[in-house]
């Protein structure tokens, strides 16, 4: 029997319900509301009184509303079909839901139980299998989708039998299971798993040793993301947090991508589904939307679901990497999700820790971050989810409570600076605060020197040192005037205008210079560097503004020309005549 | 102590708690954000636990007797829509000022939301002539966007001017908290405009009780998504001042004891400001809503939590002030921003657009360090003399509000000075638009 309760109480999305029977903290609930039954989440419990966030608005509810108890906590389903559809933070399909407007406890079902798929086995009778052992694959997309143990079953299980291929649906039997006591379990293609338990089907999960290239100069470049590895990206309104997530998830190297778009825009969501389905995938040659999947919890949606939507989106990745899948989970913004915690705290009159988020909010954040990485799986595949959260600090100061605690869990940080913006120096990424964490991993810099080129690490240092040499000499000029320093200050600071102008900056909207393969950037880079150790002869500091502006005009023409065309060596014959013009033999 | 008049309609008369905004009784039967009438003021039910029910008083609760009556209605607050709107004005409560009758369906305001897989992606350039908006932030239908201005910024004026050249079905004004003279002026400017009969106003002035406004940018977003999801029109909502809606917000958040976060703003404030911004939407079928709102700044502070808040929700902000050394009101093109603009710009207008008009802004905060340079007592290279002289021109011609010339002028204008100062290297776009504008213009 279920456990009943009823309503008693009500404020904002927050109700009380006086519970006759076992209940538990994070059991999900229906309140009865008119002709709906809207979808609630246990909270807290204080005695008979259980505290529920209900996921819907609470308009016209009543006191003594009927209130079932469902015996598990928030769930997603997981099974082919995941691919390419657009979810609520419920995983609700977007597109299954009828009218114009969102309904009030209108729930979709996330697969489509009627769709064929063709299956065929990977395991034979008489197999020994655990939770997440791959049973058969099927295809979805052009990604091959592994039909797995479900992930509850815990302990060791022997295949009986198992469907030879055919066409099946989610719900159809395609294996039968039994445990050591002989007691048989039909397995399906489709499974349950609750959003906040993380996927644990996996042998070991080392340090990240490979890079995720996203075809971003200043990011692959300068601060690379480990595949398996964790970033995140501050940055006030306006400073480029969005398109730079958009263009990573255009270009980044993964098997596929989940966008969890938590309380923000809801035109940002419409332009993915509207372009990806036009996109070409450079990888694939498929089109983008065909490896992305949308979760939706724009901010005029329902708060409390804010939450729920992350943790579906971790779940689906965790779902995709378990069958030895390069999952890239990308996260706008988690800043929302922290909103939707405190109003909630505050509500239930919790002691507030820090600019009134709750007092856990560190360990929150930190724990979800260590879902992501590097899986090596039971059957020795591997798997990845790379996950970069984007923060959006109360008036752009860093020093507030969401950015601190990310700021400890995550290993890359990419700090949108708003003066970059404002002079639309973009990606807004401030060179110097920004850092990966991974450059300093020895098995990453002997992956990036084995991949890219022997000396690419040292090349990415001295970059980086000249970009800090040319900040410095920019300060001693505007302190001592143009003509109070040496020459050489200028020659320092135009070289990290160089680089500035010609690697950290990249055009998002221009179809060439959106994206740039890692062979183009390191052909970009050593030409960079060739420039900024070439010797050049000027008489006066005036001369040198000019003559970089030319250099820089001509290596942008080069960014915005197609690598090793006609135009690019063009533009770059002439940029070697203006450099024989200064340069000392 | 509770009689039965109407149906539907439950009364009581014994208060057990006052304050300033709120009063509390015991009730049964009572919904969620229900509307009450509390001693003849409007009042809706914010908290209920067991039979206690907490309602809020719009209008305040000065003199309100513990016996006052209180009549439950039965059903959150609406408004009449139908055609009778347009070419109306309404006080906070939706009710006409003309003293007349809407005949038209109910509708509950603050409705639920466009499922995102039912909207379309904007696509249609507004122009306004201004250039700091049409090539430097372009609107698009179903945009969201508020002036950022200091009180003494002329926002209301250029905002109707907006409003008048955008071609829009509808125009709805929400008041929130508009001087008399104000409402006036906007009364004035459409009529001699001939465009009265398109316009819907819902008007709290600085007269009305504070609380009311909170109803004002809902009756609005209502009325217009009748126009735009039932007429299919193209609807254009003007919300003036959003501030004063937020801090309608953060008086009655701090009557009620909830614990404010930054700058006394409740810590719901971004879900509540979402709320309304979201309601802009372009639909397939050809309705849209599009928001242009003003959000007023104390000396120019964006990092206070109300446009802080806003910046976060709306698709960019158009950013007023006084350039000083042109001595007109310009739209600032470092801190104004249209994220829409990528969907219209090179697309719906010249293919140079984008680079011109990034080349241009680049040039101005040239000029900018420039200036610093001077300000600071050091001598200007040659270079930063030509940004300088730029930047005065570039400011009078295209970035000040009273330009009205059309797009292809704006782009032929930025090439006629970038000709005048620079070489093409130092303006730096594409090869192949140097070959083909910058001689030509
Ligand atoms: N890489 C880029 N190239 C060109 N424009 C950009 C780039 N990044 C951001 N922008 C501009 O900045 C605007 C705001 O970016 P967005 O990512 O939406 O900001 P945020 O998410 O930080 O608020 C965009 O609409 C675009 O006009
Ligand atoms: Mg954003």
């Amino acid at each position: 029997m279920r456990t009943i309760g009823k309503v008693t109480g009500i404020i904002s999305n927050l109700v009380i319900v006086e519970v006759e029977g076992r209940v538990s903290q994070n059991e999900i609930c229906f309140i009865e509301h008119s002709d709906a039954k809207l979808m609630a989440e246990v909270i807290k419990i204080l005695g008979k009184k259980a505290y529920v966030q209900v996921f819907e608005s609470t308009r016209g509810l009543r006191v003594g509303s009927p209130v079932e108890f469902v015996d598990h906590m928030l769930e997603v389903t997981l099974g082919p079909g995941l691919l390419s559809k657009n979810y609520d933070g419920l995983q609700n399909d977007l597109d299954k839901m009828e009218g114009v407007f969102l309904r009030k406890g209108d729930y979709t079902a996330p697969l489509d139980n009627d769709k064929l798929f063709a299956f065929t086995p990977l395991a034979k009778v008489g197999d020994k299998v655990s939770a997440g052992s791959w049973l058969g694959e099927v295809k979805e997309n052009w990604i091959s989708h592994k039909i797995m143990l479900p992930f509850k079953m815990t302990g060791e299980y022997t295949l009986v039998s198992i469907k030879e291929g055919g066409e099946f649906t989610v719900v159809d039997t395609i294996a039968v299971v039994k445990d050591k006591d002989g007691t048989e379990y039909p397995i399906t293609m489709s499974q349950k798993w609750p959003v906040k338990i993380p996927i644990r089907t996996y042998k070991d999960k080392p340090r990240p040793f490979k890079i995720m290239e996203t075809g971003i100069r200043v990011m692959d470049t300068l601060n690379p993301l480990a595949e398996g590895g964790t970033g995140f990206i501050p940055g006030p309104f306006g400073s480029g947090k969005t398109v730079l997530q958009h263009n990573i998830s255009k270009n980044a190297e993964a098997d596929l991508v989940i966008i969890a778009a938590c309380g923000e825009r809801a035109n940002e969501v419409v332009e993915i589904f509207t372009e990806f389905p036009h996109l070409d995938d450079p990888r694939s040659g498929r089109k983008l939307m065909e490896r992305t999947t949308i979760i939706a919890n724009t901010s005029n949606m329902p708060v409390a679901a804010r939450e729920a939507s992350v943790y579906t989106a971790m779940t689906l990745a965790e779902y995709y990497r378990s069958m030895g899948l390069k999952v890239l989970l990308l996260a706008d913004s988690t800043s929302r999700w922290a909103q939707a915690l405190r109003e909630m705290s505050n509500r239930m009159e919790e002691l507030p820790g820090p600019d009134g988020f709750p007092m856990d909010l560190p360990a929150i954040i930190s724990n979800f971050y260590s879902r992501a990485g590097f899986v090596y799986l039971n059957n020795g595949q591997t798997g990845s989810i790379t996950f970069i959260g984007t923060v959006s600090p109360a008036g752009g100061n860093l020093k507030e409570p969401v950015t601190e605690s990310t700021k400890k869990a995550a290993r890359c940080f990419y700090a949108l600076s708003q003066a970059r913006a404002d002079s639309k120096r973009y990606p807004a990424i401030d060179p110097i605060d920004s850092y990966s964490k991974y450059l300093e991993y020895p098995e990453i810099a002997e992956y990036l020197n084995k991949t890219v080129a022997p000396n690419w690490t040292a090349n990415v240092f001295e970059a980086k040192d000249i970009l800090l040499r040319g900040k410095e000499a920019h300060e001693q000029i505007n302190i001592l005037g143009d003509d109070g320093v040496p020459l050489n200050y200028h020659l320092k600071y135009w070289k990290a205008e160089l680089i500035d102008f010609v690697i950290l900056q990249q055009d998002a909207f221009d179809k060439i210079d959106s994206s740039s393969r890692l062979n183009r950037q390191h052909y970009m880079l050593e030409k960079v560097l060739w420039v900024c150790n070439t010797d050049f002869q000027f008489d006066s500091f005036e001369e040198v503004n000019p003559y970089f502006k030319r250099v820089i005009n001509q290596f942008k023409q080069m960014n915005y020309a197609e690598f090793e065309s006609d135009n690019f060596v063009k533009y770059e014959n002439e940029l070697d005549n203006i450099i024989q013009e200064r340069k000392i033999a | 102590m509770e009689k039965n008049s109407k149906a539907f309609q439950r009364v009581y008369t014994k208060l057990f708690q006052l304050t300033k905004a709120t009063v509390s009784l015991y009730a049964t039967g009572i919904g969620y954000e229900e509307l009450a009438i509390v001693d003849g003021r409007l009042a809706q039910v914010v908290k209920i636990m067991g039979d206690m029910v907490t309602l809020q008083v719009f209008a305040g609760t000065e003199g309100i007797a513990t016996n006052a009556e209180v009549i439950f209605t039965g059903k959150a607050p609406t408004l009449k829509v139908s055609d009778e709107l347009a070419g109306r004005f309404f006080n906070a409560y939706g009710e006409p000022l003309d003293g007349g009758q809407v005949m038209g369906q109910e509708r509950e305001i603050g409705g639920p939301s466009v499922n995102p897989v039912r909207r379309k992606q904007p696509s249609e350039l507004i122009a306004t002539g201004i250039a700091g908006i049409d090539l430097n932030n372009s609107l698009v239908t179903g945009q969201k966007i508020p002036f950022f201005a200091d009180p003494d910024q002329p926002f209301n004026q250029v905002m109707a001017m907006v409003a008048l050249r955008a071609k829009a079905d509808k125009i709805i004004l929400a008041g929130i908290g508009l001087t008399n003279d104000d409402y006036l002026y906007f009364k004035q400017i459409f009529d001699n405009a001939g465009a009265l009969d398109r316009i819907v106003g819902f008007i709290n002035t600085t007269e009305n009780p504070p609380v009311e406004r909170l109803l004002v940018p809902d009756m609005a977003l209502t009325a217009a998504e009748y126009f735009a999801v039932e007429k299919h029109q193209k609807v254009l909502v003007l919300l003036t001042d959003m501030t004063l809606y937020a801090d309608a917000l953060s008086i009655v958040s701090n009557r009620m004891d909830q614990i404010p976060s930054k700058d006394s703003m409740p810590g719901s404030l971004y879900s509540d400001l979402a709320r309304l911004y979201e309601k802009a939407v372009q639909f397939p079928d050809g309705g849209s809503i599009t928001i242009i709102a003003v959000t007023t700044l104390s000396g120019g502070d964006i990092t206070h939590a109300i446009p802080d808040n806003t910046g976060y929700i709306t698709e960019g902000q158009l950013f007023l002030r006084k350039d000083t050394d042109v001595g007109k009101v310009i739209v600032d093109p470092f801190r104004s921003l249209s994220r829409l603009k990528q969907l219209v710009i090179g697309k719906k207008t010249r293919q140079d657009h984008p680079q011109v008009m990034n080349a241009a802004v680049r040039l101005y905060a040239d000029a900018a360090n420039a200036k610093t340079k001077l300000e600071n007592g050091f001598d200007l290279t040659n270079y930063d003399e030509r940004t300088l002289d730029f930047a005065k021109e570039y400011s009078e011609k295209l970035l000040a509000i009273d330009v009205n010339i059309d797009v292809d002028t704006m782009l032929e204008t930025a090439y006629s000075l970038f000709r005048k100062y620079f070489s093409p290297a130092e303006v730096g776009i594409r090869q192949e638009f140097i070959e083909k504008y910058w001689n030509q213009s």
